[in-house]
């Protein structure tokens, strides 16, 4: 494939490593946290992380959809979806998200609510006009990458007078995050930030410019191949080894500074920001998610439904809050493996292959091994 | 022209049935006259060709066998028996049908046993208000995938259930067949050393099916692989290679089956993802689906488990063979950890080849 | 997350809000809604069935030149 295969070569994977290697400063630790699922999906799936320099340590971020999203917001899906005559859409990503009582919106759909899986949002318009005698609610997560097509849709409902569609609002916000996590009171130590691929498609790469000027702190924004990743790591222990602190890009190809100007007016024009949201793992964060516009508020399902949120705990042993946060690894929660697997997850961390636990569990597990060896 | 019907009614006449238009009833499982007229209509006469000799016309509840040695060669080889269920959305799909796979699935249970297949056993669940005119282009596939892999379809039975509680039709396949004397094959018997072997290319069967979900759909000149693998079998079995394990990567794909091979020998691998081949199209589809070709199923491909001295005999016997054109060394087994797949991947990192988790859903994240 | 893709686009409908994606020989109907302009044979990263932004190819080839540079300049100097 054109634009993907070129980036995935593994000689130039080599040279990449050696320029690493070469480069950084043997006496010293490099910790860069790679934001989203997407990097550590692709540090895990094409054993990057065998090809970096010791010295180099990532620590996986929060930037995963499905792993932020708290138990309440699942209950609040299922027990929409459980209403008479409601067709549930969703991601396929969602389906099996742990919620209360040992369910998920698989498990739900188990016991007889119709949920149903798309590929995009329009696929839910879709399943809107065959059924106009059902409600049919589409369950939108993701960042700012996946909130304009649900734009875009919750638009032509409104063009086409599709009454029988609503949206549960899930969007939340990549700056907020990486300002919670920056933030918090004992903070993660970090030299270097790879920034998201596809988010800064939308939002440009003008956001993170705080991060650098304010925390002093490098950010490289990334495409999601194995190469735009190392070769971003490299950006970073260059920026670490002259002493700077800027936002670079090695994904001009797609992001330019200033964003998709359509995409984020659109935005703009349909949601507005929540006062507060709650996260799992960061807790309730002001400003960080989004909700229907008060002109779109007869599509927000929650106001359709009245569906409250109720704040649910995680299980009292699971790390996920810790490894969102950078506190933690994956194996160092005692549910790692044990009763917590991809099979039957405990935490949100295990359910996404992007999330750090699923990503360790599935593709990184052999290195412990060989440590232990 | 006169309105009283005729009162000399015509004994035992039954219209015929309409496979042009018609559906099924659920008197067609009733086990009334709908019931025999749908099996001498649409079965017998399909499935009769797949046996030439053997149909006879008693309706007895069983097939009578021939005495053993079923065929030349096989004396005093074991019996192998096999049990399929089939249950594909859709029906018909790009390089094969709900038909076809039944037949294959189980005639290839056989084979990754060392068996010749010989004997099938069908029963169908079908839902009322299928189209008749689906269930005979069904059962002719049946037949025709029966009749080229030498298998013949000595029984079966029919069942209707009520709209709504089956997704059109589903097929159970039973099989029986006979391995070479001597021939011993168990996903048991991978021994560290060994060399992995693969027929060809992985994920075709699942990503034609998923092609034509509803939702999903989208072009990609993509066909089931979906094929009886017996003959493959057979010619691999002539070269007298020391093989250890077949089996055939369905559900769950080949890295699935592999970690269930390296779980039952007590083994562990290490694969080299380079030697894996993807059809380019299949990859590109998973790609945008979020998925890996390595978990998505095939229907007519085959893993060898062989000592590593033969490997490359073997593999030029499978080459030498239209199914195994694609063959491959893949990797080999390794001592341990055991139950643990490794690969290189492609991109010169190490990972972990895991079990399928869940059911291969398309995701965005 | 967000797990996208490049594809050239082969086919711009009358409204020019939906068009047809090639990638590697799978082809989809997507959503041009966000785009500003498109053009045949334009790449374009595709998330859940819509073009998010054009693909620069110009600049793509110079990220990859920029590999390769790095590449040159790691080989093992010549004898």
């Amino acid at each position: 494939m054109k634009y993907v295969s070129e980036f995935r070569d593994p000689q130039l994977a080599q040279q990449l490593a050696q320029a690493m290697a070469n480069e950084v400063h043997p006496d010293r630790l490099y910790r860069f946290m790679e934001f989203c699922g997407g990097h550590t999906h692709a540090l895990a799936r094409y054993g990057v992380l065998d090809l970096l320099p010791s010295q180099v340590q990532m620590i996986h971020g929060p930037g995963c959809p499905v792993c932020v999203l708290p138990i309440g917001r699942i209950d609040m899906a299922i027990e929409v979806a459980r209403r008479p005559g409601v067709i549930l859409a969703s991601y396929g990503d969602t389906l099996r998200i742990p919620a209360s009582k040992g369910l998920s919106l698989m498990g739900a759909r188990a016991q007889g609510a119709d949920v149903r899986v798309v590929y995009s949002v329009d696929d839910a318009l879709q399943l809107a006009r065959t059924w106009p005698d059902r409600e049919v609610v589409f369950l939108a997560i993701g960042f700012e990458t996946t909130t304009p097509p649900t734009a875009v849709a919750i638009q032509t409902a409104r063009r086409e007078g599709l009454r029988n569609f609503s949206v549960l609002c899930n969007h939340v916000l990549t700056p907020a995050a990486m300002h919670a996590i920056l933030d918090q009171p004992e903070p993660v130590a970090l030299d270097g930030l790879v920034g998201p691929a596809h988010v800064s498609t939308i939002i440009g790469s003008r956001p993170y410019e705080v991060f650098a000027s304010d925390y002093h702190l490098p950010v490289v924004i990334a495409g999601f191949e194995p190469l735009d990743v190392m070769q971003a790591v490299l950006m970073l222990i260059r920026q670490v080894n002259e002493g700077r602190a800027e936002v670079e890009n090695e994904f001009t190809r797609a992001v330019n500074r200033e964003g998709n100007a359509r995409a984020i007016a659109l935005t703009d024009e349909v949601f507005a920001l929540r006062d507060q949201f709650e996260w799992r793992g960061l807790g309730s964060m002001p400003h960080s998610a989004l909700r229907l516009g008060d002109r779109y508020a007869d599509m927000d399902a929650e106001l359709r439904f009245a569906l409250s949120t109720r704040v649910v705990p995680d299980h009292p042993r699971c790390e996920c809050g810790p490894i969102l946060r950078g506190h933690k690894r994956p194996q160092d929660c005692v549910l790692f493996g044990t009763i917590c697997t991809p099979d039957q997850p405990t935490g949100a961390c295990m359910v996404s292959s992007e999330g750090a636990c699923a990503a360790h569990y599935r593709y990184g597990r052999h290195q412990a091994d060989e440590v232990a060896a | 022209m006169s309105d009283i019907p005729s009162t000399a009614a015509k004994p035992a006449y039954v219209r015929p049935l309409d496979l042009k238009h018609g559906r099924i009833d659920l008197t067609h499982g009733a086990g009334g006259r709908a019931s025999h007229q749908l099996i001498e209509t649409v079965f017998r006469p399909a499935f009769a060709q797949t046996w030439p000799g053997g149909w006879q016309d008693g309706g007895d509840d069983g097939a009578l066998l021939p005495d053993m040695p079923l065929t030349p060669g096989t004396a005093g080889g074991k019996l192998v028996m096999a049990t399929d269920a089939h249950v594909v959305s859709p029906l018909f799909f790009p390089g094969g049908d709900i038909g076809s796979l039944a037949v294959h699935g189980t005639v290839n249970d056989l084979a990754m046993m060392g068996a010749r297949p010989l004997y099938l056993s069908v029963s169908f669940i079908l839902e009322e208000g299928l189209p008749l005119s689906e269930l005979q282009r069904v059962v002719q596939s049946m037949a025709r995938a029966a009749r080229e892999a030498e298998v013949a379809i000595v029984a079966g039975d029919t069942k209707v259930v009520e709209r709504g509680k089956a997704d059109g039709l589903y097929i159970s396949t039973t099989g029986l067949g006979q391995c070479r004397p001597g021939v011993q094959l168990s996903g048991r018997l991978a021994q560290a050393g060994d060399a992995v072997l693969l027929s060809g290319t992985v994920g075709d069967h699942g990503v034609a099916i998923l092609s034509q979900r509803e939702g999903l759909r989208f072009d990609a000149p993509i066909a089931s692989d979906c094929a009886a693998l017996h003959g493959l079998v057979a010619h691999m079995l002539d070269t007298g290679a020391a093989l250890r394990v077949l089996r055939d990567p369905t559900r769950g794909g080949l890295a699935t089956t592999l970690n269930e091979i390296a779980v039952a020998s007590g083994v562990g691998m290490q694969l080299d993802e380079s030697a894996i081949a993807v059809n380019p199209t299949v990859a590109a589809a998973c790609e945008f689906m979020g998925l890996d070709p390595l978990y998505m199923a095939n229907e007519g491909k085959l893993i060898a488990i062989c000592a590593a001295s033969d490997a490359e005999r073997l593999l030029n016997a499978m080459r030498a063979h239209p199914l195994g054109r694609q063959a491959c060394h893949i990797g080999h087994v390794t001592a341990g950890p055991a139950g643990q797949v490794r690969m290189r991947t492609t991109f010169g990192g190490q990972r972990m080849l895991d079990w399928l988790m869940g059911e291969p859903l398309p995701r965005i994240c | 997350m967000c797990l996208a893709l490049p594809a050239r686009v082969i086919d711009i409908d009358a409204t020019r809000q939906h068009g047809t994606v090639d990638m590697g020989g799978v082809r989809k109907q997507v959503s041009l809604a966000l785009l500003d302009e498109v053009q045949l044979d334009d790449y374009v990263i595709v998330h859940v069935g819509y073009a998010l932004t054009r693909l620069d190819q110009d600049e793509a080839r110079q990220t990859l030149a920029l590999f390769a540079q790095m590449a040159a300049d790691e080989q093992p100097s010549a004898p």
